[in-house]
């Protein structure tokens, strides 16, 4: 391999493992914080890419439909939370399997009913649809650039709204101890409430950036959810700095497994998970 | 309920399961023949789940490594011996199980559930994308095994009916085996280990060891399962170990309720029932099964075996409260 496709390589890997850590860094928080597993999470990765699909089809233009579409997305998980994940707080965690499994079923056949079974395009907005020429023959996407360079702002603004605003400090505490910080005058509803759309909010912004390049289609979300659990195990539950280290770590084994060992690629990933498993079996950055 | 009651009521349910095929149609047989592989299945989840509070989110991957030994090492063209390919089915099943089973026994809770998923994910990649499984359409297993021991051959599953009573056997064969194995003290271990495990390790069980112990005794069984289900549709695929697999089989048991073999078994007629009367009126059938799962989880807590007792504590109110 020479230099410049192993640099597309190296910017493909980045790429991936950024859009990975949007999704598993809300799983992780409703772990780490409500200590609720949700198999449905997946789900809203899928949701945002239809929504960017149908909304940017509406519009015309995907930044357009992403910027209506984070609202709603907001608003659903908020919606969600209220209706269901807060009868899931005191029950264990074979019954959060259960319902939100339940919840897996009835998404995907929602999605069939009103948008259908098709794999759908999404078109890479305009100022962004050029490409980087590197060699003679090679070319980067300045798309998949924007994408990363999205990403590494919301894992910034991620870690400044955890560490140093008052919410993140509230979120914190609710997770080490609900009763205390509930008795200190903290409205603890509204904050599960907030983390769990929160969450949201961010796979289905992984979604909607993911359309363009993955297309939109059918089950689109289990794929991702299950490596984001990787990522979360290989991160450590909880740790918001640790789902990032380890969904590079997967973006990069991913990236260079499909390269070095094609028939092997789909294993790079949970022989990783495997390693790490034996080194460290709570996760690289287990807290507490 | 009375012991002499429960006993009557699995004699006659296994009694009304011997007589099924005299009235059933062929279609019927086969459909009850499916439930009662998956029951198997259920039956070895529930050894994890119910008995020793090990929620694994990936046994697909015991019932497909054993679906998936038979059509490889079974002749192309010719009928491989049932009693080899079942022990080397099941052997294969049980060994996978151990090695996984070294590795996710060391998580505990979500993380369990996560990486027994994500182990069972890399087993279905292995079949799906490597030369192993040959292709990601799946095999077909065109000769069924013959049964002869020593040239004597005590039945034919390539009748159907020989088949139906081989599973229904097989069934009760491994619904007594797992009520023998919960009676002896290693059973007694796993429940000490289900309510505390802390407490288990104090008094000086290592339970590591019997939790590998009942991981790989229930990726055998499950094992039992994939065998039985490959010989009965003749077929086996990559789904078998996809993780849609793995959330119905644990869907059944605790849809049957934890902490009871017969509600494993209950919960597998209850889920393929649904599963046949929903899709018979929509081809949007999942989105009824979501609904009810979702609804059992809201209303139902305690499962099909705990309806018994919730109904006879709404009809004699407040006398019967915990």
């Amino acid at each position: 391999m020479d230099f410049t496709s192993f640099l597309i390589q190296i910017l493909n890997a980045l790429q991936y493992g950024l859009l990975l850590f949007l999704v598993a860094s809300g799983l992780t928080l409703v772990f780490g914080i409500m200590g609720i597993i949700n198999l449905a999470h997946g789900s809203f990765y899928m949701l945002g890419a239809y929504l960017a699909f149908a909304l940017s089809s509406l519009t015309g233009n995907l930044m357009l439909a992403i910027v209506i579409g984070i609202p709603l997305a907001f608003a659903f998980g908020a919606l969600l939370e209220k209706l269901l994940f807060v009868h899931l707080y005191k029950r264990d965690h074979l019954q959060q399997v259960l319902l939100t499994y339940g919840l897996i079923l009835i998404f995907e056949e929602v999605r069939s009913l009103t948008v259908g079974d098709d794999v759908h395009g999404v078109d890479i907005p305009a100022l962004f649809s050029a490409s980087i020429p590197l060699s003679d023959n090679l070319s980067y996407p300045v798309y998949r650039l924007v994408i990363s360079v999205v990403c590494i702002a919301l894992a910034v603004g991620l870690w400044w709204l955890m560490q140093r605003t008052r919410l993140g400090m509230m979120i914190r505490a609710g997770s080490f101890n609900r009763e205390m910080v509930q008795s200190l005058g903290v409205n603890i509803d509204m904050l599960y409430r907030t983390v769990f759309a929160l969450g949201v909010a961010l796979a289905a912004l992984a979604g909607m950036l993911a359309a363009p390049i993955s297309s939109v289609y059918p089950g689109m979300g289990g794929s991702v959810l299950i490596i984001s659990f990787v990522i979360v195990v290989i991160g450590g539950i909880g740790s918001v700095w640790g789902a990032l280290v380890a969904a590079l770590l997967v973006g990069f084994a991913d990236t260079f497994g499909k390269v070095l060992m094609p028939e092997l690629a789909g294993l790079a990933v949970y022989l990783l998970m495997a390693v790490v498993l034996l080194w460290r079996p709570e996760g690289i950055f287990r807290k507490g | 309920m009375n012991s002499t009651v429960v006993l009557l009521f699995k004699l006659a349910v296994v009694a009304a399961l011997v007589l099924f095929p005299a009235i059933g149609s062929s279609f019927y047989v086969e459909m009850v023949a499916k439930v009662l592989v998956m029951a198997i299945f259920a039956m070895s989840l529930a050894l994890l789940v119910g008995f020793t509070g090990l929620v694994s989110l990936g046994h697909a991957a015991y019932f497909g490594i054993a679906a998936y030994t038979v059509a490889l090492i079974a002749p192309e063209y010719e009928a491989a011996n049932l009693w080899l390919v079942l022990a080397a089915s099941v052997l294969a099943a049980g060994a996978a199980a151990f090695f996984i089973g070294l590795f996710v026994l060391r998580t505990k809770g979500i993380y369990f559930i996560m990486v027994t998923l994500a182990f069972a994910q890399m087993a279905y990649y292995i079949f799906h994308d490597t030369a192993l499984g040959r292709s990601s359409d799946g095999i077909y297993l065109n000769v069924k095994p013959d049964a002869s021991i020593a040239g004597w051959m005590p039945f034919n599953l390539d009748e159907p009916l020989h088949l139906y009573y081989f599973i229904l056997a097989a069934m009760v064969v491994v619904f007594m085996l797992l009520t023998f194995v919960l009676r002896s003290p290693f059973g007694r271990v796993l429940a000490g280990i289900n309510s505390n495990e802390h407490r288990m390790k104090s008094l000086g069980y290592a339970t590591f060891r019997y939790k590998l112990a009942a991981f790989t005794l229930a990726g055998a069984l499950a094992g039992v399962a994939g065998f039985l289900y490959a010989v009965l549709f003749g077929f086996v695929t990559p789904e078998y170990l996809s993780w849609h697999q793995s959330g119905n089989v644990l869907m059944m048991v605790i849809l049957g309720g934890l902490g009871s073999l017969a509600g494993a078994v209950a919960g597998a007629f209850a889920f393929i029932g649904l599963q046949e009367m929903f899709s018979d009126w929509t081809k949007h059938w999942q989105l009824l099964m979501g609904l009810v799962i979702v609804a059992a989880v809201l209303f139902m807590p305690s499962g099909l075996a705990g309806l018994p007792r919730r109904i006879f504590r709404m009809v004699n109110w407040g006398e019967d409260d915990e």
